[in-house]
């Protein structure tokens, strides 16, 4: 059983992700574990390889199929290189890409996965994964008894600066597979962000409700505190699903990443992949009924006042 | 042509009007009876394509078994009721009284002119044959008589007449503005509507105008018989026509000309009735006796062999709604009521109502002449065929804006029931997906955990934690009283310290309860409003399956609305349960001494919930508990069964109310503000308790208007022993 | 056109979680389940198609989930022409379920596959990507609207930071719906009563193969609260106050 661990890097306009780094960190530390190697796979025309020395190696594939991200172009390409270089694990991010990946190569590659995993050991040989299931409510300790495993990351787990390194690794190129040539999936066209309304991600202070507001009626209240701060009103995907405000102010790993100096929170109970979005704030004030929420774990102050009877005090306090 | 004088103590019929003319009124009368009578069938044919409305009861007890009943908050008509015309002068005594006039002139009027039929069409053709001249009893003292009585009706009718069109006509209330709630994208007019009250007060004028002028000129010409002063207002008339001069022979020519005027005024009228807002004249008497407020307490289930969930198209409609649709005299009582009309909201219950008539004309090809909106696309009431009436012909954000409080229904003094008219066409739009957001989370929400809050089924007596001492599980032992908790009161953190605190005063009082705990669902009654009649059902079958397994002899409840349900509703799906107010077992605990209190001389105002008041009749339970408590009431001008609603039944507490521009809750205490020293705004419905608390917020009054449920001032009374602080951790500012 | 849309029962996250004794598993028996909400959001989307496309839409549930019956009453309540249970996998693993539905499908092709994009206990991973590899078909995963061209789907696939992908999907495809053009439509309990008494759910029996997790799941257990908000108690006014200070202190207030 090999002891080496292949990450995938994803990358856009030529800057390999943060979430990468955090694969690239925990991989480095299974793999010195194991005494095997780190291996990283990069696709596309883009070289990246210079951003990527906390590896042993850099395995570099292109083809004008891989121009760009499709499902069908990267499993095909990564189970060859998974059959080739049979690493014990791969690491994925538990994001668009890795739920498009992960569990298609655990059925062709032959390999047990564990999604959402957040923290990531070893026991002697095995892979220790923790997963966090069921909304946040549990996590499942998981070890990994197959030969092959895949472990998808949620994204925030892991410290970046730990997948950065200086090193040399070996750059190793390796030929597309022949199923590329007709491909199932095709990009007609990228979508990007619209710019339009307010970029969230560049405010220092955001305000940000949730679920709890209720109602588009009772967001109003909400948005009067955000004028009279002068910040963005953010908020959380149910906000966004109801169609109470444009997909632009979704914090949460299907919206923004966010990292405000501060960052109010009203109504939001503090589901997994929203506290993704906003953990990294520098300081979060969160105000929900519930004093349960998971929310009052990542806030550093936490108030379980009503918001109909706290917003218009805060109101009234900065006014006066 | 000089025409013979009426000889003896009567008038000749058709006096002056020669043989052709005569004829001429013959012919003219029976096509104004064909046409009245036509109009009328089809009307008739109209109601009969209606439903059975189960109204058979109701009909024969105001009929035959209590015809003379005369309550003061009668729940069905009698035939008392329509005589004395006490639901129009209910909060409108003037308007009473005048229309009590009309209504009794205009009878007496025609009895007047049939007795006129019978003697002149039958009596004197009958005898003719039987014994070879014409007999007559329209003469001596019957005539005289008959004279007198007519005469007084006639000025009676005037006078009402020219109360209600000066009214109209000089200072209108502004319920008699017909501008809709619901504005059309394409705009609408009313004028006809309006032309079409005048046309109805002018005919009806010119036809007593006319006849006293006959009766004027007539003793003119005939100068003066002595006996006709038992005419009097046609005699005094003609005093004045001789004063200004009118000589006996002009005025035989005048009279012609009146007579005519007269006829075709009268008979012109007959025709105009059956097509025209002068139907209400034939229609609202029978809409009355088949009047029933149970069946907006209790609404009706759907029809069992309906091919389709909820109203749809015009043969989804009962004949007792197509009644209600021709009954409306647009009074615009239900129009000034509304909460929602009052807010803002796209919903006028008289709008509606129109809509629905005007509509269900078109559809069966009847015609009503004025009284019709225009519109320069045929939108709304406009449409024919296919449109669906809920949400295209009444449009969903209307029928959505009903709270369901029956304001309208208690000011109809025709006895219209728009709210089950509202809730059938709801179950059309439920049935279609048609609702806000945050209403299907919370229907989807009491599907599965049966809570309207997302929390867990399991958590619905976590209230209870903390108590000092356990409330008992009925489900296990027996108890005297099984108390209902409600959603509200279980679940919403800022309600459950008043849960907590009847709980104590209750043990404290020594009374035997208990709760359903995990057993208890949400009652259904604003579901089923709401139009989810199959998720109302399932709840109500989860709740009486556990109230079946429980053991207890009486329930009590905090929400009005559970009360509402449990005790109208439940019975017809077999549990029938004796179902208290918290506020009627409070009374009784305080006045027996069970819970001993020392005045707390507060001045207060009380919101009489909806559900509780309108509906069941709760209204001095809380007046007495608070008068045992040492609170002088102030009452707000709304109050008992005229209160108005907060806003929040009918399902509304779980739709955006952002289309309103002001909040009916708002609007409510702003009223209470504007009482003199008034510092307590004392509830009874935990819904209540959170639309006041936020309202009294938004429009600035809480710093000077505490809203507070009753039982806290109850705790505030009570009377300790020294050394026990109140359990109210929440001090009631004095 | 042919359209399935696989559900699962899953527990109601508003509910407490409890564990077996043993301490590995979710204990089961008390638990109240729901349809997994993303799957609502595909069935959704199945709907829409057919409303727009005129598809037939089949709602498959697996036979030994909880309630399952109620999600496929449901589902035909919405508008689903069918609804097939299939027996043969148990549990709620991702790749026996997907080897179940895969050997269903071989026999019971479908122009396209859709389901929710992840599920809140699919501790082993998605089942479209699982689906989609088992049959030897194109996938996509977090997929936020879906049209019909051809022999193909234009599907647009959400990245995070807001960034989209509209791509060309042959078909027969596998989706990983994240959420449908609109919110999912109401299913009036009147109309699931009378589809309970009308509907006959069509049941299904596969046969797979026994394959070796290759997971043990050692615990479960409730996160712990490492670190915790320092709450700011008081009334609305003094906590308003507090917090005003607070950023305050960072000049995140004028004045």
């Amino acid at each position: 059983m090999s002891g080496n661990v292949l990450v995938l890097a994803e990358q856009s306009d030529g800057q390999v992700s943060d979430a990468t780094y955090e694969l690239l960190g925990k991989g480095r530390e299974l793999a010195t574990a194991w005494g095997g190697t780190l291996e990283v796979a990069t696709f596309g025309p883009t070289d990246v390889s210079g951003q990527l020395g906390i590896a042993d190696a850099v395995v570099r594939v292109d083809h004008p199929a891989l121009a760009s991200y499709t499902a069908d172009a990267y499993e095909q390409v990564l189970l060859q290189l998974l059959t080739e270089r049979a690493p014990r694990l791969l690491l994925l991010s538990n994001d668009t890409v890795g739920l498009d990946l992960g569990t298609a190569l655990a059925v062709s590659w032959d390999a047990s996965q564990v999604a959402y995993v957040m923290a990531l050991a070893v026991d002697g040989d095995t892979p220790v994964a923790t997963a966090q299931i069921l909304g946040g409510k549990i996590l499942a300790e998981v070890e990994i008894t197959a030969p092959r495993g895949i472990c998808t990351v949620i994204g925030g787990s892991f410290p970046l600066a730990a997948g950065k390194g200086d090193g040399t690794p070996e750059i190793v190129t390796a030929a597309a597979p022949g199923g590329l040539d007709a491909p199932r999936i095709s990009l007609r066209a990228i979508v990007e962000p619209d710019t339009s309304d307010v970029d969230i991600t560049a405010a220092d202070l955001l305000v940000s409700a949730g679920r709890g507001v209720g109602s588009k009626d009772d967001l109003e209240v909400v948005q009067e505190l955000a004028d009279a701060l002068g910040a963005p009103l953010s908020a959380s995907r149910p906000v966004i699903d109801a169609g109470w405000m444009p997909k632009t102010r979704q914090v949460g790993k299907s919206g923004l990443k966010v990292k405000p100096k501060a960052y109010l929170s009203f109504g939001i109970s503090g589901a997994p992949e929203h506290l993704e979005g906003m953990r990294d704030a520098e300081l979060i004030i969160a105000c929900n009924t519930d004093a349960n929420a998971p929310i009052f774990d990542v806030a550093h102050y936490g108030t379980t006042v009503d918001l109909f009877d706290l917003v218009p005090a805060i109101v009234e306090e900065i006014g006066g | 042509m000089r025409h013979t004088l009426a000889s003896g103590e009567t008038r000749q019929v058709f006096e002056g009007i020669g043989a052709v003319g005569t004829a001429a009124f013959y012919v003219l009368s029976i096509v104004t009876v064909a046409a009245f009578l036509i109009g009328s069938w089809r009307r008739t044919q109209k109601y009969r394509r209606g439903r059975p409305a189960g109204r058979g009861g109701t009909i024969r007890r105001a009929l035959l078994v209590s015809p003379l009943a005369l309550r003061r908050r009668p729940d069905t008509g009698s035939v008392a009721q329509v005589a004395t015309n006490a639901t129009i002068g209910r909060r409108n005594r003037g308007v009473g009284i005048a229309h009590f006039m009309v209504f009794w002139g205009f009878i007496t009027l025609f009895i007047g002119t049939v007795i006129l039929t019978i003697d002149f069409d039958i009596v004197r053709h009958v005898s003719k044959w039987f014994w070879g001249h014409e007999d007559s009893f329209f003469t001596g003292t019957f005539y005289l008589g008959y004279s007198v009585v007519l005469d007084t009706m006639g000025v009676a009718t005037v006078l009402g007449l020219t109360y209600l069109a000066l009214r109209r006509g000089v200072r209108p209330p502004a319920r008699l503005d017909y501008s809709r709630a619901e504005q059309p994208a394409g705009g609408y007019s009313r004028k006809a509507l309006v032309l079409g009250d005048w046309m109805f007060i002018g005919l009806f004028a010119g036809i007593l105008i006319t006849g006293f002028l006959g009766e004027a000129v007539r003793i003119v010409a005939n100068k003066f018989p002595e006996f006709e002063i038992w005419s009097p207002a046609g005699w005094l008339l003609a005093r004045g026509f001789e004063a200004v001069g009118l000589s006996a022979g002009a005025a035989a020519t005048t009279h012609t000309v009146v007579w005519w005027s007269h006829a075709f005024l009268a008979l012109g009228f007959v025709i105009y009735i059956p097509y025209s807002k002068a139907m209400h004249m034939l229609v609202d008497g029978v809409n009355l006796l088949a009047h029933d407020k149970n069946a907006t307490r209790a609404l009706p289930a759907p029809p069992a062999d309906a091919d389709h969930i909820g109203y749809r198209e015009l043969a989804d409609f009962t004949w007792k709604e197509l009644l209600d649709f021709d009954a409306c005299t647009k009074c615009g009582r239900c129009h000034e009521v509304c909460p929602a009309r009052t807010g803002g909201a796209p919903l006028s219950p008289r709008d509606l109502i129109l809509d629905l008539r005007q509509w269900a004309d078109l559809q069966t090809g009847g015609k009503t002449l004025l009284d019709r909106e225009q519109r320069p696309d045929a939108t709304g009431p406009l449409q024919n065929g296919q449109a669906a009436v809920a949400g295209t012909v009444i449009p969903a954000k209307t029928l959505w804006s009903c709270t369901t409080c029956m304001a309208c229904v208690e000011a109809c003094p025709v006895g219209i029931e728009h709210v089950p008219t509202i809730v059938q066409m709801r179950r059309s739009l439920v049935d279609a997906g048609t609702m806000d957001p945050t209403l299907q989370q919370a229907l989807q929400n009491l599907a599965s955990q049966g809570n309207s809050f997302g929390k867990s089924a399991r958590m619905r007596a976590r209230w209870t934690k903390g108590l000092e001492t356990p409330i008992k599980d009925a489900r296990k032992e027996p108890v005297k009283y099984l108390w209902f908790v409600g959603d509200y009161a279980s679940f919403d953190e800022r309600l459950q310290d008043n849960s907590r605190l009847l709980a104590t005063l209750l043990t404290k009082a020594g009374v035997d309860f208990g709760i359903l705990y995990e057993g208890e669902r949400n009652a259904g009654n604003d579901v089923r409003r709401v139009g989810e009649e199959g998720l109302f059902e399932m709840l109500a079958e989860q709740n009486i399956k556990s109230l079946e397994a429980a053991q207890f002899e009486e329930i009590f409840t905090t929400d009005p609305h559970s009360l509402n349900t449990l005790r109208n509703e439940y019975p017809a799906l077999g549990a029938t349960y004796k179902v208290w107010h918290y506020t009627e077992l409070l009374v009784h605990l305080v006045e027996s001494g069970a819970l001993p209190v020392k005045p707390l001389n507060l001045r207060v105002t009380y919101h009489d919930p909806c559900y509780l008041s309108r509906y069941n009749g709760v209204i001095e339970a809380p007046r007495t508990l608070l008068a045992a408590l040492g609170c002088e009431l102030v009452e707000m001008p709304r109050n008992k069964t005229n209160s108005f609603c907060c806003g929040a039944g009918g399902g509304r507490i779980w739709m955006d109310d952002s289309v309103l521009s002001e909040r009916p809750s708002e609007n409510r205490i702003k009223e209470a503000a504007a009482l003199e020293d008034v510092g307590h705004f004392v509830v009874s419905c935990p819904k209540d308790m959170t639309m006041y608390s936020d309202a009294a917020k938004t429009t600035g009054h809480d710093g000077t208007l505490t809203v507070l449920d009753i039982v806290r001032l109850v705790d505030q009374a009570l009377v300790r022993p020294p050394a026990e602080p109140a359990t109210d951790d929440v001090a009631v500012p004095v | 056109m042919r359209i399935a849309v696989i559900l699962k029962a899953v527990p109601d996250l508003v509910e407490e979680m409890e564990l077996t004794s043993d301490g590995t598993d979710l204990d089961r028996e008390y638990l109240k389940f729901v349809t997994n909400e993303w799957d609502e959001q595909a069935l959704e989307e199945a709907l829409l198609l057919k409303d727009s496309d005129g598809a037939e839409v089949v709602a498959v549930g697996m036979a030994d989930d909880p309630d399952i019956e109620q999600a496929l009453y449901s589902a035909v309540a919405k508008g689903a022409d069918r609804a097939v249970t299939i027996a043969g996998a148990t549990g709620v693993d991702t790749r026996s379920r997907a080897a179940a539905v895969a050997a269903w499908l071989k026999d019971n092709p479908a122009d396209l596959v859709l389901s929710g994009v992840q599920a809140p206990d699919d501790l082993d991973g998605q089942l479209p990507a699982a689906l989609g590899a088992a049959l030897g078909l194109p996938h996509v995963s977090v997929v936020v609207s879906v049209a019909l061209d051809g022999a193909a789907a234009i599907v647009r696939q959400e990245f995070s930071g807001g960034r989209a992908a509209d791509l060309n999907v042959t078909l027969p495809a596998v989706l990983g719906i994240q959420v449908a053009r609109q919110a999912p439509r109401y299913a009036p309990v009147t109309r699931v009563r009378q589809v309970m008494q009308s509907t006959t759910i069509d049941e299904a029996s596969v046969a797979v193969d026994e394959a070796a997790a290759g997971i043990r799941v050692r615990r479960m257990y409730p996160p712990e609260k490492t670190t915790h908000a320092e709450m700011i108690d008081g009334s609305p006014a003094e906590v308003a106050a507090r917090i005003v200070e607070l950023l305050r202190s960072r000049s995140l207030v004028k004045g």
